[in-house]
């Protein structure tokens, strides 16, 4: 004890001034680094903050729409007398815009003509879809008074919230003062109030961004999951396994290993341009449909499964095939009843991560003309629709303020399918860890 | 040590046609040759592995003895640049030969792993796969029959009778090569190869692994692999020594550890070398 104990002062006496200093040195530059990694991450945090932050912010109001209670005169006269003819098709030319405008002005009495107008323009253009549902649920109102909760024009709704100034002049403001009193006479008469805008979720694209929703983009980029999944699924799948347990090794599955991994790394938008030349140009399937679209994201998503399933089943201890085909189980056998199951919450994770992946792509979309006003949900995969992302492309280009606050509202939704969908795979993937 | 071993007269180093009347040559290697690629990894190994009884390959790492072994059931099939030249035997049938399905051999060739590699499925499913992708049983009956032989025979069917469902990845290193050697069985083969198969395990473990060798002997012909002398002198009755790709020497056990021909030997059991 006392010879070591000597040794060590011995060690502390002779080498001290040098060694303590370059210790010293080592153990700032330890903390030096530390510190940049933190400040690293912090900066990225502040950053992710602020994004959540910015697009909460606008985005929220988009899920509270405005509208206006009316007393609506449904005069018999004015609609088809033959109760089957009382359907949405048989009534679509009845004058529901006149018929709302009379509500209005029945309401607020106006004193000259251009406070009618005035009055007229507090209302959505499409307001009148909201009153014709109700009718064509129920006809036998044909004929009475009915009161309904109308759609309120983007302008009333901005006031409403509050995203738009009162204060402004009146030169500077798309709504007038004497809008501005209309409404206020509203809501002394508790004809105004803010709901959930479920439009946001039902409608299609509109031109007034108080009607304007996801609903066809969502069901377009659901018809496109369903493609993708269909396709990238099996093909990725059996791409991986023949190339990770079949093919020979040599200098061509070098060059389509090393093509796969190149391919990951493409612009997307390139696979948007190949699928304009091959699928619409070639083979002639229409523009703007879910079918091409999810043709195109299959391309694209492909090399993303190969490789992560590859990597699924490399991750597969070799003396599980060996064991295999020990007991003279065939190559087949030895992979589809062993390795293909080990990798498969592997193969799972990595087909969840390319479905979110191609959920959130853009560019290649607007190159097969998925860019379009499509205003009719699409009953098939071939009618046109248009994209979650792509919705959200078009809405941001648009100068209107409830077109700032529905792109946001757009993104906000997008995100959530997108955190959903990585967190199922990480969940999946602890779920089903390797167990040997 | 028993009845059958002092039946056989010494042996040389070149293996005999056939030993004594009693002892027929199972397996049988001539001038066989391994190369991985352009590197050799054995020269001309001519080997007869007697039936039923147990054959030890031992030798330092990388002489050969693991390439020699997978040459017996094929098992470097999977590897891509493996080449292998001369004849191996099963009962006088080529196994090389195009007219031998892979899948065939090696259920008459079983193989037991260095470290065990149970299926992450259930103590039943572990068993029962061989004989179900064989096609052995007709019926839920005799699969549980099999499964239960194939443990028993193992030493392993009193420890897991009650828990047959419970993940064979769950049991100790050595319950689990005790499964795996179970596993072997189930598919009834003719001849068990093992590769150094309680090199993971502890000595206790390896104690029951060794007395099941000894009483598998009665009905199945071993080969194996191991790093211990001491695992090789308890267990076998043919031991081959393995030096740089060459059968050196390969002779009776007892010979071969207590009067070895070739120094070699002599320096590697005495531990000069390995």
């Amino acid at each position: 004890m006392s010879t070591q104990s000597e040794v060590s002062h011995s060690i502390g006496a002779t080498i001290p001034a040098e060694v303590s200093r370059r210790l010293k040195r080592r153990y700032a530059a330890e903390r030096r680094f530390q510190a940049y990694g933190i400040g690293a991450i912090m900066i990225g945090l502040m950053f992710l903050l602020i994004m959540f932050v910015s697009i909460i912010q606008a985005g929220l109001p988009a899920f509270q729409e405005t509208r206006i209670r009316l007393d609506v005169e449904l005069p018999a006269d004015k609609f088809p007398d033959d109760p089957a003819e009382q359907t949405a098709e048989g009534m679509r030319l009845v004058g529901w815009t006149g018929l709302i405008q009379q509500a209005i002005r029945d309401q607020l009495q106006p004193e000259t003509r251009a406070d009618a107008l005035a009055m007229h323009k507090l209302l959505s253009p499409n307001a009148e879809v909201g009153l014709r549902d109700i009718v064509v649920a129920d006809p036998s109102l044909i004929g009475k008074s009915v009161s309904v909760w109308l759609l309120s024009a983007g302008d009333v709704d901005a006031i409403v919230k509050g995203t738009m100034s009162r204060d402004v002049p009146e030169t500077q403001r798309t709504i007038s003062d004497r809008q501005l009193t209309f409404i206020d006479t509203l809501e002394e008469q508790d004809r105004l109030r803010s709901q959930f805008a479920f439009t946001l979720f039902s409608a299609g694209a509109s031109s007034y961004p108080e009607s304007a929703g996801i609903g066809v983009a969502l069901v377009g980029s659901l018809y496109m999951m369903l493609v993708v999944l269909c396709l990238a699924l099996p093909i990725g799948v059996a791409a991986a396994v023949y190339l990770e347990e079949f093919a020979p090794k040599n200098r061509w599955t070098d060059v389509i290993e090393v093509n796969i991994n190149n391919l990951a790394a493409v612009p997307s938008i390139v696979f948007g341009l190949l699928g304009l030349a091959v699928f619409i140009n070639f083979v002639e399937l229409p523009r703007s449909a879910p079918l091409v679209g999810g043709l195109v994201l299959t391309l694209m998503t492909l090399p993303t499964v190969i490789i992560a399933t590859r990597a699924a089943l490399k991750a597969v201890p070799p003396s599980i095939r060996e064991a295999a085909l020990g007991i003279g189980a065939s190559k087949m056998q030895s992979i589809f009843h062993h390795v293909l199951p080990l990798a498969a919450p592997g193969i799972l994770t990595s087909i969840i991560i390319g479905l979110a992946q191609a959920l959130g792509e853009t560019a290649p979309l607007l190159m097969i003309g998925m860019v379009a006003t499509v205003f009719t949900y699409p009953e098939t995969p071939m009618d046109p629709a248009t994209a979650l992302p792509v919705q959200i492309f078009m809405w941001s280009g648009l100068p209107e303020r409830g077109f700032v606050a529905r792109t946001s509202a757009g993104i906000m939704v997008l995100l959530t399918f997108l955190i959903f969908m990585n967190a199922v795979a990480v969940y999946l993937r602890k779920k089903f860890e390797r167990r040997w | 040590m028993s009845a059958v071993e002092t039946n056989i007269q010494s042996e040389t180093v070149v293996p005999p046609q056939t030993a004594t009347p009693s002892n027929v040559a199972k397996m049988r290697g001539r001038d066989v040759c391994v190369f991985y690629g352009e590197k050799q990894a054995l020269f001309d190994v001519n080997i007869d592995i007697m039936e039923r009884e147990v054959t030890a390959l031992i030798g330092p790492s990388g002489c050969g003895k693991s390439t020699f072994l997978r040459c017996l059931n094929r098992m470097n099939d999977v590897v891509d640049i493996c080449r292998v030249t001369g004849d191996i035997t099963l009962d006088s049938q080529d196994i090389y030969d195009r007219a031998v399905d892979v899948v065939h051999l090696r259920a008459r060739v079983g193989m037991v792993f260095q470290k065990p590699n149970p299926f992450p499925k259930s103590i039943y499913e572990n068993i029962a796969y061989g004989p179900r992708i064989h096609g052995l049983t007709r019926n839920k009956a005799e699969l549980d029959e099999i499964v239960e032989t194939s443990l028993q025979k193992a030493g392993l069917w009193k420890e897991v009778k009650d828990r047959l469902d419970s993940p064979g990845t769950g049991l100790s290193g050595g319950q689990q090569q005790r499964l795996c050697i179970a596993r072997a069985i189930a598919v009834a083969p003719e001849v068990i190869l093992m590769d150094e198969p309680c090199s993971a395990l502890d000595p206790i473990a390896t104690a029951k692994i060794e007395d099941l060798i000894h009483e598998l002997r009665e009905n199945y012909t071993i080969a194996i692999v191991t790093h211990s002398m001491q695992q090789a002198a308890r267990v076998s009755q043919k031991t081959a020594f393995f030096h740089l790709g060459n059968l050196v020497e390969y002779g009776e056990t007892e010979q071969i550890f207590t009067n070895p021909k070739d120094e070699r030997t002599q320096g590697y059991i005495t531990g000069r070398f390995g």
